[in-house]
């Protein structure tokens, strides 16, 4: 069917009349960069400007040569744009993809002042400066040390748009979904897999990138393919088992047929309505998958391909038949295949002049030739464009002949357009094969890369197998849903596919670099790599893609290379003298293509960032007005002030009342395990650095856990409840760990011996009761046991009640005053805690938070977080003599190893600031002499620090070689990060009553 | 990826913790220091089929042992640890 060339339907700037799948009835105004104009639902961005006449888009990254519009779909390099403003400002978004509501606003990006006059232009003027991996051969030399003045600047100039620097507004949720096949693509081959596997009876997911299905079809003339794709659309739709998720883009393939998927819920609408998430992420476990995501177009190489008004062919009829817009005074089409002849009369069919088409095949397929006559088209076989010329966009071509080898020759003819249709050919859409663990492989007649072998359950379809025409798409697609279909065990029938109008298919031949010695050949558009970088790379011996790839940031940009990838690889192979086919592409990552990390993210954000964990007093303590610290994801008392009260003059408060009176803290979240079994006390034998087999019934014991590589694991005390049954604690922090730790030597390496373990950490409700009236207050408070010195001495263990509930008591101390440990069923522990409380209001009985106990074990020396790092043994900590020689135990071999044995290695020491009131940072390095040139030798490091009331003065804990012979030495705590250091004096770690006697008291 | 633990069935495999090559004896007590140095700190790095442990974490807790293709990840078979470290003689 052709059009009466004399009659041009009517235009409105680049907007015709007629046609289009735009709805003329809902016009809607937007601006970009500030200006207003208007477009039509239906519309992308992309079309919108494109059909008011605006040719410029962006500024490119690195030279900020003006850029249009390459393509019309997700492939798009050049179109990047600031969508929104405010807190919904969004950087890099492809115009090609941005659908347009009423009162969009957005702005180009990468430009100053302002795109039609952009500063950063001067960088092209540099080029010969700027070429592939610069910046390894920059800032060397004399100028090296300026480096932090360059990194300023470049830092600016970095990046193409700018981030959001307000909260998100919106909500995203996720989604996991199970089905027997998925349809990534709802074209031509997409819907006859789909339709193929539903009538089967399967549940089937069919994705679809754009606001509607239909692919390509919707950028070509309608006829019977689309008629059929629209009938399919509704059929599936009415089918229950089938879900069409649209306006969602499959982004990643991984493991045992997990396929991500994002929906773009409400992107296309001003705001989210209230019940809406703005997107959905999808987790979707499909049995099947048919991949039918399409084909990417590829550019020509030739002299400044990348000016405004070069775009795709395939593009320029998308935009003609979907958006009615033909963007072009005068057009020229470039291409060396047949499929991309279509472009010509289709424009010619719209009223765009076509001064012709440039092929550099000598002469095209059948009926082609006639068909461009018939429209008064000239035909130039043999020839390929050399040079796009123009300033700011395209006003010509210069084009040449061809010789027998197909080098260009003679002088070069002008001609005048604005609009260049280019083709190479197309790409198959292999990203998510590749991802799934497929090899694609070179297709020598298409000259691309084809789908290889699948790894998973998956197969493609329709142009993402290399299958370009429409009827060839069709019956591919409906094999590939029956051979889905019948891989999940469903029985599916092959049905009738339309009968579609004969296609030319796109099988580049010739040319596809035009040599020439002026003007850049550009590859990656997005990251101005030219055909030149890649050649440079190869002489400088970046040879392989992998190498190349990362040398000149060829396809890694956002677009991931989707139209440069091929064309890069063919520029390399051509350089190294071999064929493509011997050349592998490099490595495909999800996402295919940029997904918003508020998607990844979901509702686990905020508060809900991760689990928080509360102990059964939670809510006592804050309504008592305590500051409340993360001990990783449980929540701990921190220091309860008094109106007016500073963290120090609180903490200095609750130390003091403990050491003098009798404080109660919660320690609730410290791990618990319950070990039972005739071999429980074997089992800790092996598990602990010290003997628990033999420890009597009702005492505890401190236990030191060693890693089997010798350094110290953890601590905590284990208790012996019955012959068979003992209570271990863990540090908060490692109780998961240490649970593990246990489970895997039992399950791992002794399984005869016959011990259970149960974490009873959320079970039992914990508090210390700890100072010189502490017996007092649990003589009131605890009934069924004697609490006496004598029958409860120091370490001992007896079961007793509290308000009448069950309670173990320990009689053990952290904060090395007279102290015990009450731990009862969590249900109960604010009842308990309460009645200690109460209890104690005679001998004046206080909270105290984690802070004041800090202050208190360092006083005493007691090991924790800081010391407990993991490069630290026994020996180091003072704590050597613990280790049984008597019997086995996980680490008592490597412990024995000749550098962990070393007695050279820093050991515990304390350390007594000599600066009135200056403090000791964690982290100093323990010097000599702060002021000695750098490399100064380091002596130690300090682990932990507080100001002690007790002493009256700033202390710390540390390691430091040598530790036993320097007692009394004056060292420098150096911080080098902040340039400042403290004197300070070495001494015991146990700063306060080192011989124990409150502890026994 | 899917793990399949003998106990509670095909579960993701965010729900275990990963524990390594299951392929190694614990040293006798008194074996020599570099039986031991091996044990702890070295590993073959195999490409393709691999026998590993992995903890049932947030379901029954169970140590397991895998076997998965490093490769395709493919996961072709798991047996409870105690059982395979009961047949094997466990360690010392």
């Amino acid at each position: 069917m052709s059009a009466d060339h004399h009659a041009a339907p009517a235009r409105d700037g680049f907007r015709l009349a007629t046609g289009g799948r735009i709805d003329r009835a809902t016009p809607l105004s937007f601006r970009f960069d500030g200006k207003a104009y208007s477009g039509f639902a239906g519309d992308t961005l992309a079309s919108a400007l494109l059909a008011s006449g605006v040719k410029l888009f962006g500024r490119s990254f690195k030279y900020h040569r003006p850029r249009g519009l390459l393509s019309a779909g997700v492939e798009e390099p050049n179109a990047l744009v600031h969508l929104r403003g405010g807190a919904r400002h969004e950087p890099n978004v492809r115009a090609t993809v941005a659908e347009l509501f009423e009162g969009l606003e957005a702005s180009s990006q990468n430009r100053w002042p302002s795109l039609a006059f952009d500063i950063g232009s001067v960088n092209d003027l540099f080029s010969p400066f700027l070429g592939a991996g610069f910046y390894y051969k920059t800032f060397m030399g004399p100028t090296r040390g300026s480096w932090h003045l360059y990194e300023k600047i470049i830092r600016r100039a970095a990046g193409l748009g700018r981030a959001p620097s307000e909260p998100d507004p919106d909500r995203y949720e996720k989604a996991h979904g199970h089905c027997d096949i998925l349809v990534v693509g709802g074209g031509a081959a997409g819907l006859a897999a789909a339709l193929a596997a539903a009538r089967a009876g399967a549940r089937v997911v069919l994705a679809e990138q754009d606001s509607e299905a239909g692919g390509s079809l919707l950028g070509e003339r309608a006829g019977e393919g689309l008629q059929w794709a629209e009938a399919a659309i509704a059929e599936l739709r009415a089918m229950p088992k089938v879900r069409l998720l649209l306006r969602t883009t499959a982004f990643g393939f991984y493991d045992h047929g997990v396929v991500g998927l994002v929906e773009r819920v409400a992107d296309h609408l001003a705001e989210p309505e209230p019940h809406q998430p703005r997107q959905r992420l999808w987790t979707l476990r499909a049995k099947q998958v048919v991949l039918a995501g399409g084909a990417h177009e590829r550019p020509l190489l030739f002299g400044d391909n990348d000016l405004p008004g070069v775009m795709l062919a395939g593009a320029v009829r998308r935009y003609l038949h979907r958006w009615a817009v033909a963007p072009a005074e005068r057009a020229l089409v470039f291409a060396n295949h047949d499929e991309a002849y279509r472009s010509a009369l289709d424009l010619a069919d719209a009223g765009v002049p076509v001064a012709a088409v440039v092929d550099p095949r000598p002469a095209p397929g059948d009926g082609l030739a006639a068909a461009l006559a018939e429209r008064g088209i000239e035909h130039l076989g043999g020839h390929a464009v050399q040079r796009a010329r123009g300033n700011r966009w395209l006003i010509g071509a210069e084009v040449v002949a061809l010789d027998g080898s197909g080098r260009p020759g003679g002088r070069p003819r002008f001609l005048a357009c604005d609009l260049l249709a280019m083709s190479g050919g197309w790409n198959p859409a292999v990203q998510l094969h590749a991802q799934a663990g497929g090899a694609p492989r070179w297709d020598e007649r298409l000259a691309t890369f084809v789908p290889g072998t699948a790894k998973q359950a998956e197969r493609s379809a329709g142009a993402a197998a290399g299958r370009l025409t429409l009827t060839a798409a069709l019956a591919d697609g409906l094999d590939a849903g029956l051979a889905a279909a019948e891989a999940a065990g469903f029985a599916a029938k092959a049905f009738a596919l339309p009968e579609v109008e004969t296609e030319a298919e796109a099988v580049p031949t010739g040319l596809w670099e035009v040599s020439g010695r002026k003007g850049k050949r550009f590859v990656d558009f997005q990251h101005d790599v030219t055909s030149k970088d890649l050649k440079q790379a190869v002489q400088e011996g970046y040879r392989s893609p992998e190498h190349a790839k990362r040398y000149t940031t060829a396809g890694m940009a956002t677009d991931q290379g989707k139209t440069g990838n091929v064309a890069a690889l063919e520029v390399l192979a051509r350089a190294r003298g071999q064929a493509t086919a011997e050349l592998a592409q490099t490595t495909f990552r999800p996402p295919y293509t940029p997904v918003a990390l508020g998607a990844f993210a979901g509702r686990e954000v905020g508060r809900h960032y991760h689990p928080v964990r509360r102990t059964p007093m939670h809510h006592w303590h804050e309504a008592q007005g305590a500051l409340m610290v993360e001990a990783g994801l449980w929540m701990r008392p921190r220091y309860y002030p008094r109106p007016g009260e500073s963290l120090r003059e609180c903490m200095n408060r609750e130390t003091l009342h403990v050491r003098e009176k009798v404080g109660m803290v919660d320690v609730s979240t410290l791990g618990k395990i319950d070990v039972q079994g005739p071999d429980a006390g074997e089992f800790l034998n092996r598990i602990y650095a010290n003997g628990f087999k033999t420890l009597p019934v009702g005492k505890a014991r401190y236990g030191l856990m060693l890693r089997e590589d010798g350094m110290v694991f953890d601590d905590g005390t284990c208790s012996r409840l019955d012959e068979q049954h003992y209570l271990v604690t863990t540090t908060t922090a490692n109780a998961a760990r240490v649970l593990s730790h246990m489970e895997y030597h039992h399950q791992c390496c002794w399984p005869e011996l016959r011990v259970h373990l149960a974490s009873v950490t959320d079970q039992f409700a914990a508090m210390a009761i700890a100072g010189p009236r502490a017996r007092r207050v649990l003589e009131k408070a605890v009934t069924g046991a004697d609490v006496s010195n004598e029958a409860l001495p120091f370490m001992g263990v007896v079961r007793a009640e509290i308000a009448g509930y069950p309670i173990i008591l320990f009689r053990i101390s952290f904060s090395g005053e007279l102290a015990y440990e009450v731990a009862t069923g969590a249900d109960h522990g604010l009842t308990v805690w309460e009645a200690l409380l109460e209890a104690g209001r005679e001998e004046e009985i206080i909270p105290y938070g984690t802070e004041a106990m800090a202050v208190m074990r360092i006083e005493k020396g007691h090991v924790a977080g800081g010391e407990l790092s993991g490069q630290t043994t026994a020996a180091d900590l003072g704590l050597g003599k613990l280790c049984s020689t008597k019997k086995p135990y996980v680490g008592h071999r490597l412990k024995e190893r000749p550098a962990t044995a070393d007695p050279q290695r820093p050991a515990l020491v304390g350390l007594m600031s000599l600066e009135d009131n200056v403090g000791i940072p964690a982290g100093s390095q323990l010097v000599a002499d702060p002021q000695a040139r750098p490399p100064v030798t380091m002596l130690g490091y300090v682990t932990s620090t507080t100001y002690s009331i007790t002493l009256d003065r700033q202390i710390a804990l540390a390691l430091l070689t040598d530790g036993a012979a320097r007692q009394g030495q004056t060292l420098y705590a150096a911080n080098p990060l902040a340039g400042s250091s403290v004197k300070v004096q070495v001494v015991s770690p146990h700063f306060f009553d080192p011989e124990g006697k409150r502890l026994h008291a | 990826m899917r793990i399949p633990c003998p106990w509670c069935g095909e579960r993701d495999a965010g729900e275990f913790v990963y524990g390594g090559d299951a392929g190694l004896r614990r040293p006798a007590d008194d074996a020599p220091m570099q039986d031991w140095v091996d044990y702890v700190f070295y590993r073959d790095n195999p490409r393709g089929a691999h026998r590993e442990h992995w903890q049932h974490v947030q379901g029954c807790r169970a140590w397991i042992v895998v076997e998965r293709d490093t490769l395709t990840h493919a996961v072709t078979g798991s047996r409870p640890a105690s059982e395979v470290a009961a047949e094997t003689g466990g360690a010392a």
